[in-house]
């Protein structure tokens, strides 16, 4: 390969090479297993494998709780974004740079923890048990602890576009007789949309693929509260190569989707910003 | 009259704009107590729970629970992973990001795409493939097996898993960074007779720093505390291929909660100071 810009810059072939031969080694050839396992199933034997009730139940599960912890973190996401670029408080760097705690803890450790708090005599399960709330090991407590691993997308996604927001357009919008909440729905949200969605396809796509943080908490009980990730586990664990990486190839092809989506809704949003 | 008018306008226009772009006092105040009893339910309470739970049954115990053999076997490999992972992509990092960022050539969003798909992949996915590659049905498990060579259920396993998992970290941080920055200062270099790799050490190294800083902690942090791919390819063996968040597994399925916590707080604390260091650094970008 060649590169076609007029650069006395040295170093395209060792950089290239290593990066190609890298991601090759490291990420093409592994992940080619999955295409060629499952190409030994037959059709018919691939679709009763990815259509089966326990694993359609599973996609519910999965899919089910990521859907309603993103749009949870949707809401409460750009709530914090605005109140950490909006209002100055004590303690405020603080909470700034500890919402990214879920990047940083490792899954397993939120895992028990989050089991540890919603148990019926634990700190907050204690709370809800008298009101006939069970989170720990229903699909409640999967969606918490997605909450838990999303947070930090919407709101680090969210954040730097209220940075940017000038104020001018407000007050314009002010001047002309605009109220506040007017303002922050015309004005305001129309601008951040964009981002927000981004986050919350982020937040989701984190969370279809979650498995540290939400196998303590769920109860892996079969149909009800069992995820993709943990039948796949378990597949595999029954020598079920095949059938584990047929599932797997489905979440595959919907991880790409929404990495393609994401890309777009990026490329959308700077657009809308350059113009 | 006409002069007080003015000045009275003039001093009534800045207040009369804040309150036109912010919020009242009550509705702010309302704002801020809802994200931080939010914040505090969703990050802070889980925090102080695994330092409560460490501590449950006193110092003597959680001492010995992280000074126990299997305890300090698995923080062995959890550093042995992560001082090869980090390293490897750090080479991969700099090495993506140099030929994405200096040169044009057909296929360059597509390698940008490639950079970035071990984030899309489920960890048990990435766990998986490696199974399939080395495991005893995998596409060389014969090979293996006949020359007495150990991937799966192995320390390899590991550490391949956690390279995988943390492949984008360095490469992500450096490629936008890199960018922006742009090639003159390189293409300067070279021209006054600096070698490419005097340029590279002098002239590109000095500018990134910080962001390759940034870039190796959060790979760090992640190579510490993988647990979904580490947890297919580990086979669980105490003493052998348990990594810390395997650790923390196995006690805590074993009902030894206070022990499962204690060594649960050492990754909570490294977690701690990789948010410090991350924040340090990102002060240091902004200047």
């Amino acid at each position: 390969m060649r590169h076609n810009s007029r650069t006395v810059l040295p170093g395209f072939g060792l950089s290239l090479g290593i990066t190609c031969t890298y991601l090759s080694l490291l990420v093409l050839i592994p992940l080619a297993t999955v295409f060629t396992k499952t190409a030994e199933l037959s059709g018919p034997a691939f679709w009763a494998t990815v259509t089966d009730p326990r694993v359609v139940a599973s996609y519910r599960v999965t899919f089910g709780a990521s859907f309603v912890a993103a749009l949870v973190n949707t809401v409460f996401g750009l709530l914090v974004a605005w109140v950490l670029v909006r209002y100055r408080f004590p303690g405020r760097r603080l909470v700034d740079a500890m919402v990214d705690l879920p990047f940083a803890l490792p899954t397993a450790v939120a895992g028990i923890a989050l089991t540890t708090l919603y148990v019926p005599n634990g700190w907050v399960g204690g709370y809800l048990e008298p009101l006939g709330i069970q989170v720990s090991y229903t699909w409640i407590g999967i969606t918490v602890a997605l909450i838990f691993i999303g947070l930090p997308f919407v709101v680090r996604t969210v954040q730097p576009v209220l940075d940017d927001l000038e104020v001018e357009v407000e007050e314009a919008a002010a001047s002309l007789g605009a109220r506040r909440w007017q303002t922050f729905t015309r004005v305001v949200f129309p601008t951040v949309a964009p981002a927000l969605l981004t986050g919350f396809a982020m937040a989701f796509a984190r969370a279809i693929g979650e498995y540290g943080s939400v196998v303590f908490i769920s109860g892996n009980m079969p149909m009800k509260t069992e995820i993709v990730p943990l039948l796949i586990i378990t597949k595999l664990e029954q020598y079920d190569y095949a059938g584990a990486t047929a599932v797997a190839l489905v979440m595959l092809v919907v991880s790409f989707l929404l990495l393609l989506t994401i890309n777009l809704l990026q490329w959308v949003a700077r657009r809308r910003l350059a113009v | 009259m006409t002069t007080a008018a003015v000045f009275r306008s003039a001093t009534a226009a800045p207040r009369a704009v804040t309150r036109a772009t912010g919020e009242s006092r009550v509705v702010r105040w309302l704002l801020i107590s809802i994200a931080l009893v939010f914040l505090a339910l969703v990050l802070l309470l889980p925090l102080v729970l695994v330092f409560n739970q460490a501590f449950a049954k006193g110092l003597p115990a959680y001492w010995d629970a992280i000074v126990q053999p299997d305890a300090l076997s698995a923080a062995k490999l959890t550093l042995l992973t992560a001082a090869i992972a980090v390293p490897a992509n750090l080479l991969f990092g700099v090495a993506a990001a140099w030929c994405v960022t200096k040169f044009e050539f057909r296929g360059k969003s597509v390698l940008i795409t490639l950079i970035d798909l071990p984030f899309a992949v489920s960890p048990v996915i990435s766990g998986m493939i490696f199974v399939l590659l080395f495991g005893a049905q995998g596409w060389l498990g014969d090979w293996l097996f006949e020359h007495d060579i150990r991937i799966i259920f192995a320390v390899p396993g590991i550490v391949l898993a956690t390279t995988f998992v943390t492949a984008p970290f360095v490469a992500r941080e450096l490629i936008p960074l890199m960018q922006e920055q742009g090639s003159e200062e390189e293409e300067a270099a070279i021209v006054l007779g600096a070698s490419g790799w005097q340029t590279f050490f002098r002239v590109t190294l000095p500018n990134i720093k910080w962001g390759l800083l940034y870039g190796l902690i959060l790979c760090n942090a992640r190579a510490m505390g993988e647990f979904g791919a580490v947890s297919v390819v580990s086979g669980h063996i105490r003493g052998e291929t348990n990594t810390l968040p395997l650790h923390v597994e196995i006690l805590y399925n074993e009902y030894a909660f206070a022990a499962s916590f204690a060594v649960a707080s050492v990754l909570t604390l490294l977690a701690l100071v990789t948010l410090a260091l991350k924040t340090l650094v990102e002060k240091r970008m902004a200047s």
